[in-house]
C-alpha cells in the first residue's frame, strides 16, 4: 500500500480553511452536514488531476486564490423569460418574487434552521466541489412543489460584482409525487471580472414526479464556474436536465442522477459552445440502484479557437439494477487546429441484464456537406453556421417550451455571427 | 454561355483532365459521354468549384468571366448550378430552411429583397408538385434517408427554383427508375430556353432520348475527343466506349 501523500496546501486551501474557521458560527443550520464536508475537504484538498474524475480539471491548480464573499450589487442584466414566474438572484442571494400556485420558496437559510438537510443521495459517492458547497452555502433558496402540482419557474441568477468573488448558492428543490415542474435557470454575471461559482442544485423528485431542467450558463467570460446538479428519482419519477452553456472561462458541470425508485426515467444533455481559451467540463455520474431505470445522455460540444472541452460520462449499474436500460452520447465538433476534446464513456456495468449503450465522437465539419451548401449559393461562415446550428439544434429541440427553444437557438446563432465577423 | 479552354487538373499529383476544350452556348443542351475514369465527375466539380482539385492550366469562363477566381457560392451566384451524382445528406437541416438559405443568398447577392414567407412556399409547393415531390418530404432533414430517386428530383427541384443560367447534370439518370427518369428530364425540359444552357453528363444514352440534346460531346482520358449530334449517342449505345479508349490522350 502507497503511503500516503502529503500535498502542500495551497494558498486556495488555507484561506478556504481560514474562512470556514471564521465562519463556522455564523453559517446558517445544516451544521452536522457542514462539518463533515468540510472535514473531507479538510482532508483531501481541492481536487487535482491526480483524482481521476477530476484528471482534465485540476481544480486545485486552477483555483490558485479564493475570492472574497461577493458583497457589493452593482447594476447588471437579469434575463426575463416569457411564460415563467421568475425569481431573482443576486451574487446567489434571493432577491424575492412571487412563487407560483403549487409551490413555495424559502431562504435557505431559513430552511436550514427549520431543519431541512441537505442531501444528495450520492451514497458513498462524494465530491469535493459539492463538499464545499455543503460547508459554506448561505444563499438560495429550498423550493417545494406540492404533490399533483404543475409549475413553472424562472430562476434568474445574476452575478453584479465589480471584483473578484466568490458565490456559493445552493438550491434544493423537492417535488413531490406525481407533481410536474419546468425549471429554468439562467446565469449571468459581469466580463472580465474573475468571480467564482460553486453551485449546487439538488432535485428531489417523488414518486411519479416530472421536472424539466434548463440550465443555461451565460457567465462572465473570466468566471470559474463549478455546478452541480444532484437528483434523486422515486419510483416512476421522471427528469430531464439540459445545460446550455456558452459563458464562463473555466467550467465544470456536473450531474449526479441517483435512482431511488423502479421506473424512473432521467434524460441528461447539454449543447456547450467553447471558444478562445474557454474550458469546460461535463462529468456525469448516473447511479442506477435499482432495477428497470431508464437513462439517455444526448451531449453536444462546438469546440473553437483554441478551447477544449471535456465530457466524462460514467454510468453505474449495480448488481441488483436489472432491465437497466442506458444509452449515452457525447459527439463534438472543432471547428479550429487548436480546439480540443476529450471524450470519456464509461459503464460500470454490474447486473447482467441490462441494455447499455454509448457512443462518442470528435470531428470537424463535413468538407463535403459544406461544399453541398456552397455550390447552392451560400457563402462558407453561412454554410457553416447551418451545420454547426443543425448539430447542437439535436440537444435545443429536446426543451419544450418553444419561447425559451427559440431564444436558445438564438444565442447559437449569435454565436456564430460573432464567429463569422472576427 | 460556359467556355473551358485548354483545362489541365490534377488530384493529389494525378492528372485527371488533360486540356480539355468545351464551348456550350446560350439556349443548348449539351451532353458529355465518355467511359468510367474518363474524368466526367472530375469535370463538373472544377467547374462548381471544389476544392480538392488543382488546375494547373487553362480557363472556365461563364459570360467571359473566369470562374476559377471565384468561390463555389459566388459561382453559384454567377448561375452556375452543379446536380450532384451523389447528393449530401445533410443531418437536422430542414429541407425548407435550406431552400430558403440558399434562394435568400442568391436573391442577396443579386441585390433583391428577401422572398415573402408566401411567396417562398407557393413557388416551392409549385416547383415540387411538378417534380411528384410530396411536400412531407420538405420538412425532413435535406436528403436524410430519401431514396436515390428523391435525392434527385430534389437536386431538380433546387435547379427549378434557383433558376441557374448554365445548368451541370452529373449523372442525374443513374440510380433512377424510368418514371423518376422522365419526370426528372421533364423538370429539365421545363426550363429549356435561349437563356439557359444545360451540360447533361452521363454514361448511358437513355437520359437522352429524355433530354434530347443539341450537341454529344464523347470524353475520354480527360478530353473531349469527338462533337457531334444526338446520333452519337446512339453509336455509342450500340458499339461502346472500346475505341476511344485506345487512341485517346
Amino acid at each position: 500500500m502507497a503511503n500516503p501523500v502529503v500535498m502542500m496546501r495551497t494558498p486556495a486551501e488555507t484561506a478556504l480553511i481560514e474562512r470556514f474557521a471564521a465562519e463556522k458560527a455564523s453559517l446558517p443550520g445544516a451544521s452536522q452536514a457542514r462539518a463533515e464536508a468540510f472535514a473531507r475537504f479538510e482532508a483531501k484538498g481541492l481536487p487535482s488531476k491526480r483524482i481521476e474524475s477530476y484528471h482534465y480539471t485540476d481544480v486545485r491548480n486552477l483555483m490558485r486564490t479564493v475570492a472574497p464573499v461577493a458583497n457589493d450589487a452593482v447594476a447588471g442584466e437579469t434575463m426575463t423569460l416569457d411564460g415563467f414566474p421568475r425569481l431573482g438572484f443576486t451574487n446567489g442571494r434571493w432577491q424575492g418574487g412571487d412563487a407560483p400556485a403549487g409551490v413555495t420558496v424559502v431562504p435557505l437559510a431559513d430552511a436550514y434552521r427549520d431543519g431541512l438537510a441537505p442531501g444528495l443521495g450520492m451514497g458513498e459517492a462524494t465530491d469535493i466541489v459539492v463538499d464545499l458547497n455543503t460547508a459554506f452555502a448561505r444563499d438560495g433558496v429550498a423550493i417545494r412543489v406540492a404533490a399533483g402540482a404543475e409549475a413553472r419557474l424562472h430562476l434568474a441568477f445574476s452575478e453584479k460584482t465589480s471584483a473578484p468573488a466568490s458565490i456559493l448558492p445552493r438550491v434544493i428543490v423537492e417535488i413531490g409525487e406525481g407533481a410536474s415542474l419546468m425549471l429554468v435557470a439562467t446565469h449571468q454575471g459581469p466580463a472580465g471580472i474573475a468571480y467564482q461559482v460553486n453551485e449546487v442544485v439538488e432535485l428531489r423528485l417523488g414518486k411519479q414526479a416530472k421536472v424539466e431542467h434548463v440550465r443555461l450558463n451565460l457567465s462572465g467570460d473570466k468566471a470559474m464556474v463549478l455546478s452541480s446538479v444532484a437528483a434523486t428519482l422515486g419510483d416512476e419519477a421522471e427528469l430531464q436536465t439540459t445545460q446550455i452553456a456558452l459563458g464562463g472561462e473555466v467550467c465544470r458541470h456536473q450531474v449526479f442522477v441517483t435512482y431511488q425508485g423502479e421506473n424512473a426515467k432521467a434524460a441528461i444533455r447539454g449543447a456547450t459552445m467553447l471558444r478562445g481559451h474557454q474550458h469546460h467540463d461535463t462529468t456525469l455520474v448516473v447511479d442506477h440502484a435499482v432495477p428497470h431505470g431508464e437513462s439517455r445522455e444526448l451531449f453536444r460540444t462546438v469546440v473553437d479557437g483554441s478551447a477544449h472541452g471535456v465530457f466524462q460520462g460514467k454510468i453505474i449499474v449495480r448488481p441488483h439494477a436489472q432491465k437497466t436500460d442506458g444509452q449515452m452520447a457525447s459527439n463534438a465538433l472543432l471547428l479550429s487546429d487548436d480546439a480540443g476534446m476529450s471524450n470519456k464513456p464509461e459503464l460500470e456495468i454490474f447486473a447482467d441484464d441490462v441494455v447499455c449503450a454509448h457512443g462518442a465522437t470528435c470531428g470537424s465539419l463535413d468538407e463535403n456537406q459544406l461544399f453541398y451548401l456552397q455550390a447552392r449559393g451560400l457563402p462558407r461562415k453561412v454554410a457553416e453556421a447551418l451545420l454547426v446550428e443543425a448539430f447542437v439544434g439535436e440537444v435545443l429541440e429536446t426543451v419544450s417550451d418553444d419561447g425559451l427553444r427559440e431564444t436558445l437557438a438564438g444565442l447559437v446563432s449569435e454565436w456564430m455571427r460573432a464567429r463569422a465577423v472576427s | 454561355m460556359l467556355e473551358i479552354k485548354n483545362l489541365h487538373v490534377e488530384i493529389d499529383g494525378k492528372k485527371i483532365l488533360n486540356g480539355l476544350n468545351l464551348t456550350v452556348k446560350a439556349g443548348e443542351v449539351a451532353a458529355i459521354m465518355g467511359p468510367n475514369g474518363s474524368g466526367k465527375s472530375t469535370l463538373s466539380y472544377v467547374i462548381a468549384g471544389k476544392e480538392d482539385y488543382t488546375v494547373t492550366e487553362g480557363e472556365i469562363l461563364l459570360d467571359g468571366v473566369n470562374v476559377l477566381e471565384m468561390e463555389p457560392h459566388e459561382r453559384a451566384h454567377a448561375g452556375l448550378f452543379l446536380a450532384f451524382q451523389y447528393p449530401l445528406e445533410i443531418p437536422g437541416v430542414a429541407t425548407m430552411t435550406f431552400l430558403k438559405a440558399a434562394l435568400n443568398a442568391q436573391a442577396k447577392s443579386r441585390g433583391e429583397d428577401e422572398l415573402s414567407p408566401g411567396e417562398f412556399m407557393k413557388r416551392v409547393r409549385e416547383a415540387a408538385g411538378q417534380l411528384g415531390i410530396n411536400p412531407d418530404m420538405l420538412k425532413r432533414p435535406l436528403n436524410v434517408g430519401f431514396s436515390g430517386g428523391e435525392k434527385k428530383r430534389m437536386e431538380i427541384l433546387q435547379m427549378s427554383l434557383l433558376a441557374p443560367k448554365m445548368a451541370i447534370l452529373d449523372e442525374t439518370d443513374s440510380g433512377l427508375d424510368i418514371d423518376a427518369l422522365r419526370i426528372v428530364a421533364e423538370g429539365v425540359n421545363a426550363h429549356r430556353d435561349p437563356n439557359h444552357a444545360f451540360l447533361v453528363i452521363t454514361h448511358y444514352q437513355r437520359l437522352l432520348d429524355h433530354i434530347r440534346p443539341d450537341t454529344v460531346h464523347v470524353m475520354a482520358k480527360g478530353q473531349i475527343v469527338r462533337t457531334g449530334g444526338p446520333e452519337i449517342a446512339l453509336e455509342l449505345e450500340e458499339r461502346g466506349y472500346a475505341e476511344y479508349l485506345g487512341n485517346a490522350a
